[in-house]
This record gives C-alpha cells, sequence and structure tokens, in this order.
C-alpha cells in the first residue's frame, strides 16, 4: 500500500470521525453530569435536518448552523424537562427522542420539499467549504471542542462541580449548589455539540438532508463514549479509531485478497459494537460510567 | 412533590395512560395542521382504512400481532426491572433461525415444519437476548447499553449473511429462496374459508392466535406463577429479592430469555405468516414500537393488545392515509409512537400528579 493510500485513509478517517466526535463529547457533558443520553442520535438527526433547511432558505452555511444547534438544544431540554425537572425514565426519554426526530424530519422534510424527505441540495455558500487542508471550519471547532473539555471538566470550578453531580449530587446541593441549574447547563452544552456534530454531516460533509442520515452515529458515540470511560481526550482516540474503522472498510469495499477471498467488510463495520461489549463485559479493563448517572436527583431523600 | 401519589386505582390503571394517549394525539393533530393539512380529515381516513373495510380490519390486526410479541417482550424485561431494547435485534435473529430450520428441514410435512420454524424463532431471539442478560447478571455490563449494541451486530450480521451466504445465487436481491410451502402459517381467510365463511383476503393469519395465548400465559406467568412473583419481586426491589431466597442474576436471565422469546413472535408473523422468505429490515423497527406499548399498556397483557389495537389501527390506517394525503407519511406514526413512549414513559409522573391532583380537588372543597 502506498502513501497516498495512506493519506487518503486517514483524511476519510478524519472526515467521518467529526460527528461521532461532537455527539461522543455531548454525551460525556450530558452523562458525566448524570444524565444518561441515549438520544444523540435523534439530536442530531434534528440538527441536519434543520441546518439543512435553514442554510437553504437563508443561503448561508452559518445560519444553517445556528438552527441546527437551537434544534438540537430544543430536543436536549425535552429531554432535560422529562428527566432532571420530571425525574422521569431517562434511557425512555432517550428512545422518545429519537424515535420522534426519525419521524418529525421525515415528515416535515416530505411536506415541505416533496422530495422523499430529502432537502434540495445545497451549493455555494449553503454549504462549509475547506478551510484549510480542505477541511471545513466545524472539523477544527470540534477538534478544539476536545481540549477545551478537557480543561473545563478538570480544571475549572464549573467542571468539578458539574463531575461532582454526576458522581454525587447530594454532596453538591448540601453545598448549597442547584444539581437542577448544573444538569440543565450540561444538557444544553450536549445538544450544541449533537447540533453541531448534525450540521457536519448535512451542510459540511454532504450537500443536504437525507433521512435517517445519521445511521446509527450516535450509537457509535456512545460506545466511543465508553470506550473513553467518559473522558474527553480518550474520547478522540475512541472516534478517531472508529472514524478510522469506517474508512478502512470504505476502502476494502469489493476488494479481493488471494487467501482470504472478499473482505467481508461487515466484520469491521461490528468492531466498535464488538469492543464495546467485550470492554464493558469487564473482559479487557473496565468502564465504570459516572455513579449518579441515570439517577434523577430528589432533594428530599 | 416526593410523597407517594395517592390515587384510586381506576385513575392510575385507565386514566393515566388514557390522557397521556390523548395529550399525544393532540400534539400529533397539531404537527399534522403544522403542515398544512387537516387533521380531523386525516383522522376520518384513519379510522376508515383501518376498520372500515374487512380488509382493512384484517391488516390492524396483523400489525396488531406484531405489536402483542414485542410489546410483551418488553413488559416481561420491564416486570424484572430490566429495559430491553434489543427487540428489534432479537427479532432478526428470530428471522435468521426460521430461515435456517426451514430451508434445511424442506424435507419435513407442514404439520412439524411449523412448530419447528416457532420453536427456532423462540430460541434464536431468546439466545440473542441471553447474551445481553447474562453479562448484566454476572459482569455488571448495563443491559441497555448491550442490547442497543447488540441490535447493530445483529444488523450488520444479518446484511453479511444475506448477501453473502444464503442469497440465492440467480438473485440479485439479498434475501433467502422462499421457505417450504408446509411451513407458511394458514391465513385467516383461508381458515375461515375451509368452513365455509367468506372473509376479505389479508395479511392476517393464524399467528394472531398465538399471540393472544401468549398473552394469556404471560399473563397467569407474571401475576400467577411462582416464577413471575419472583421476576416482579427482582424488579420492585433486588435486595428484598436476595433475602427472601431469590438470585437476582438466575432471575435476569431467565426475564431476558423470554422476553427475546417472545421478540421472536415478530418474526413469526411477519416471515412464516406473510412473506415466506428471510428478506433484509423486516423488522421495520417495529421492536422500538414495542417499548411504547408496553408503556401505554402498563406492562399487563390485556393493556398491551388494546395498546397493539391502537397501533396496529395507526399502522394500517397510517398507510390508507399516506395513500390519501401523501403530504402525511407514515412516518406520522413513528412521531406518534414517540410521543406516546415520552408521555406515558418518561412523563408519566407528570400526568399522575396532574390526575391526582383533579382528582383530590373536590375533597378539598368538601372538607
Amino acid at each position: 500500500m502506498d502513501f497516498g493510500i495512506i493519506v487518503t485513509i486517514f483524511d476519510s478517517a478524519l472526515r467521518l470521525s467529526i460527528p461521532l466526535l461532537a455527539a461522543c463529547l455531548a454525551g460525556l457533558w450530558s452523562e458525566r453530569s448524570g444524565v444518561v443520553d441515549i438520544g444523540l442520535e435523534g439530536k442530531m438527526l434534528v440538527a441536519a435536518f434543520a441546518a439543512a433547511a435553514a442554510a437553504y432558505v437563508f443561503g448561508s452555511a452559518w445560519i444553517g448552523l445556528v438552527f441546527g444547534i437551537f434544534a438540537s438544544v430544543a430536543f436536549g431540554l425535552i429531554h432535560g424537562f422529562a428527566s432532571i425537572s420530571q425525574r422521569g425514565n431517562q434511557i425512555v426519554s432517550g428512545v422518545a427522542i429519537n424515535m420522534l426526530a426519525a419521524g418529525l424530519t421525515a415528515i416535515v422534510g416530505n411536506a415541505w420539499y416533496g422530495q422523499g424527505g430529502r432537502t434540495p441540495p445545497l451549493e455555494g455558500d449553503q454549504r462549509f467549504d475547506g478551510l484549510f487542508l480542505g477541511h471545513s471550519a466545524l472539523v477544527y471547532v470540534v477538534l478544539l471542542a476536545v481540549p477545551l473539555t478537557w480543561f473545563i471538566m478538570g480544571r475549572t470550578r464549573f467542571g468539578l462541580r458539574l463531575r461532582a453531580v454526576g458522581e454525587n449530587p447530594a454532596a453538591v446541593d448540601t453545598a448549597g449548589i442547584s444539581v437542577t441549574g448544573l444538569r440543565y447547563s450540561a444538557v444544553v452544552i450536549g445538544g450544541i455539540f449533537c447540533g453541531i456534530g448534525g450540521t457536519y454531516l448535512s451542510v459540511g460533509q454532504a450537500a443536504g438532508f437525507l433521512p435517517n442520515m445519521t445511521a446509527g452515529r450516535g450509537f457509535i458515540a456512545l460506545a466511543a463514549l465508553i470506550f473513553a470511560k467518559w473522558r474527553a481526550w480518550p474520547a478522540l482516540g475512541a472516534c478517531f479509531l472508529f472514524g478510522l474503522l469506517d474508512a478502512v472498510a470504505n476502502q476494502l469495499q469489493g476488494l479481493f485478497i488471494p487467501g482470504i477471498g472478499e473482505v467481508p467488510v461487515q466484520a469491521i463495520q461490528a468492531l466498535p459494537y464488538l469492543m464495546t461489549v467485550i470492554l464493558l463485559a469487564g473482559v479487557i479493563g473496565r468502564a465504570i460510567p459516572p455513579r449518579a448517572a441515570g439517577v434523577p436527583y430528589l432533594k428530599e431523600r | 412533590m416526593s410523597a407517594p401519589i395517592d390515587m384510586p386505582k381506576w385513575a392510575d390503571t385507565f386514566l393515566v395512560p388514557a390522557i397521556s394517549v390523548a395529550a399525544a394525539f393532540l400534539i400529533a393533530g397539531l404537527v399534522v395542521l403544522s403542515i398544512g393539512e387537516n387533521p380531523l380529515t386525516a383522522t376520518r381516513y384513519l379510522l376508515q382504512g383501518s376498520l372500515g373495510t374487512g380488509e382493512g380490519l384484517g391488516f390492524t390486526l396483523f400489525y396488531a400481532t406484531d405489536f402483542i410479541f414485542v410489546g410483551l417482550a418488553v413488559a416481561v424485561a420491564y416486570h424484572a426491572g430490566l429495559f430491553n431494547i434489543g427487540g428489534e435485534g432479537q427479532a432478526t435473529l428470530a428471522g435468521l433461525g426460521i430461515a435456517l430450520a426451514l430451508n434445511n428441514l424442506t424435507f419435513l410435512p407442514g404439520f412439524l415444519l411449523i412448530p419447528i420454524g416457532i420453536i427456532a424463532a423462540a430460541a434464536f431471539g431468546a439466545a440473542w437476548a441471553a447474551v445481553p442478560g447474562y453479562l448484566q447478571a454476572k459482569r455488571g455490563s448495563h443491559i441497555v447499553i448491550t442490547t442497543i449494541m447488540f441490535n447493530w451486530l445483529a444488523s450488520v450480521l444479518i446484511v453479511y449473511l444475506l448477501v453473502n451466504v444464503l442469497r440465492e445465487p440467480q438473485s440479485m436481491n439479498p434475501e433467502t429462496r422462499a421457505f417450504p410451502e408446509g411451513s407458511y402459517i394458514p391465513f385467516m381467510h383461508e381458515m375461515f374459508a375451509a368452513f365455509g365463511i367468506d372473509i376479505p383476503s389479508s395479511q392476517l393469519n393464524l399467528t394472531f392466535v398465538l399471540a393472544l395465548i401468549s398473552a394469556y400465559l404471560i399473563w397467569l406467568l407474571i401475576y400467577r406463577s411462582r416464577l413471575g412473583y419472583a421476576i416482579r419481586v427482582v424488579g420492585s426491589n433486588p435486595m428484598a429479592a436476595i433475602y427472601a431466597g431469590i438470585s437476582p442474576a438466575r432471575i435476569t436471565i431467565i426475564a431476558m430469555v423470554l422476553s427475546g422469546a417472545l421478540a421472536g413472535g415478530l418474526a413469526v408473523n411477519e416471515l412464516m405468516g406473510y412473506q415466506h422468505r428471510l428478506l433484509l429490515e423486516f423488522t421495520s423497527g417495529y421492536g422500538f414500537v414495542g417499548i411504547a406499548v408496553a408503556l401505554m399498556g402498563r406492562a399487563h397483557p390485556v393493556g398491551i393488545i388494546l395498546a397493539s389495537l391502537l397501533f396496529g389501527i395507526l399502522y394500517q390506517g397510517g398507510a390508507e392515509l399516506a395513500f390519501e394525503q401523501p403530504n402525511i407519511t407514515r412516518d406520522m406514526v413513528v412521531v406518534i409512537g414517540g410521543i406516546i413512549i415520552l408521555f406515558a414513559g418518561a412523563l408519566d409522573g407528570l400526568f399522575r400528579r396532574l390526575v391526582a391532583q383533579l382528582l383530590s380537588r373536590p375533597k378539598l372543597a368538601g372538607a
């Protein structure tokens, strides 16, 4: 394999890992504060739709980004209302978010544009163009979010409190800090990241929205989050690894290797899921979620 | 707020779900309105298409069969305190089991093939659920995450097998060859015709009866048997279960095995009852609808049957509606399912408090 192919693979690995990374960081913020979020997929999907529709109407990718983030945060707040204020089941709420997003984007897209749920193709300023080394600004925004997340989580008062809320909310409450406020801010930050990730899909990587275009990326991001053990830098590593697997699978599609036969691309596609199951089973290392993740906080208890 | 919500049992079992479902339809109506269609016209097409004709009713019950199975699957796990979102994957594997069994045993007569197919579906579905159950029970890995991963593993596996291994050599479509004819579960209209009764033909087949029997058996199991009692104890208080000599690990695995086997019923209805071959994506997201059905039906078999009928009406009526009003595609049903999951599941506390307040107000006035 010559150098050119390796560069191509790494380039597309980076491209493919960006939406994963955005969603993974969203999950990191949310779950570190104690709110389990399996609605990453749905939030990315509404963001992708809203961003593509707004970019088309206003002729600007940046306005698309604003709308994408807005839509994703709105869905995040539904999840927040159900799981923080109403102390509902966070998993159930996440499933609802995913279904709502899949259904609504398809219905509204079809009603507005009548192209089977697709938005009209975007061109020119309606898309994010290459800014540096052929990658758009969003790529660098998401990459920068990694050190930023690491710094805020590990070095600032807000970040330390946020993590404390995910481990022992009662202690934080005793110190006179609002558990609800911290968790809502985490959910909103998560919404922003999913918004960026979704916008990247429809306005950066592709030229328009396709129904169900997230295609399970929200769940791979969830896997990456577990892989990274809920930490920022490892999240970058895990997402790049899963992006790389995807890129390699694309590259090997239909390739015939002597002795093995045609490469079973599905085997590579299955790896992220398989590795996550094995990791969770504690066969290699141990992935321990934040202690209060998924548990609604009840002040009186 | 934290005090247990006090209300009569009838209000808790009937009024609360009814109100959350009504609220869900109200919001769905707003969605219809916002895309410039008339919700009342839409409702009329929906009911006309699903209940107005004999054929429509048949299709409604066909879909309801799917939902009864996946709803029961979610409910059994739910009683054990487990959230099984792996219905899609378990049903997919059940489909694989059916195809492997039927297409390798073509020489057997029909009266053997049908039970073998059903058993294969249950066994494969159960096995695919048993692994996450085991991992949760013995290794402490979270059932929600593992069942999600197993859904994706199942979809990757089935694509690989259908494209590379099981596909008919001359066929371009990723699907198996047709099952042996003896293994087809008879259609209802054929059954009735045999007795000289003429009913409109539809996809509805005898699996519907199997679904009703399963619902009754699950009711017996959960509310009338020792195992069901153990399942409910583990679900409501695992510590108490340990002191009562019940092993939560064992119950977790058993509940997941049962749940996976029930999810297999979806494959029986779709493949042995209608498609007569294994094909990609025959589960069509119904595994997730099962969550809505179980939540709406309060994890009780009677509630699940009623909720399944409602979703059957939505799916069949939704198909007719999409035909009449192309703007309202069948995705509308997914939206309604999502809102019902949100209202009857995640926001359950909100609705229960509302109802409790409404009911207690007259009493306060009297005092």
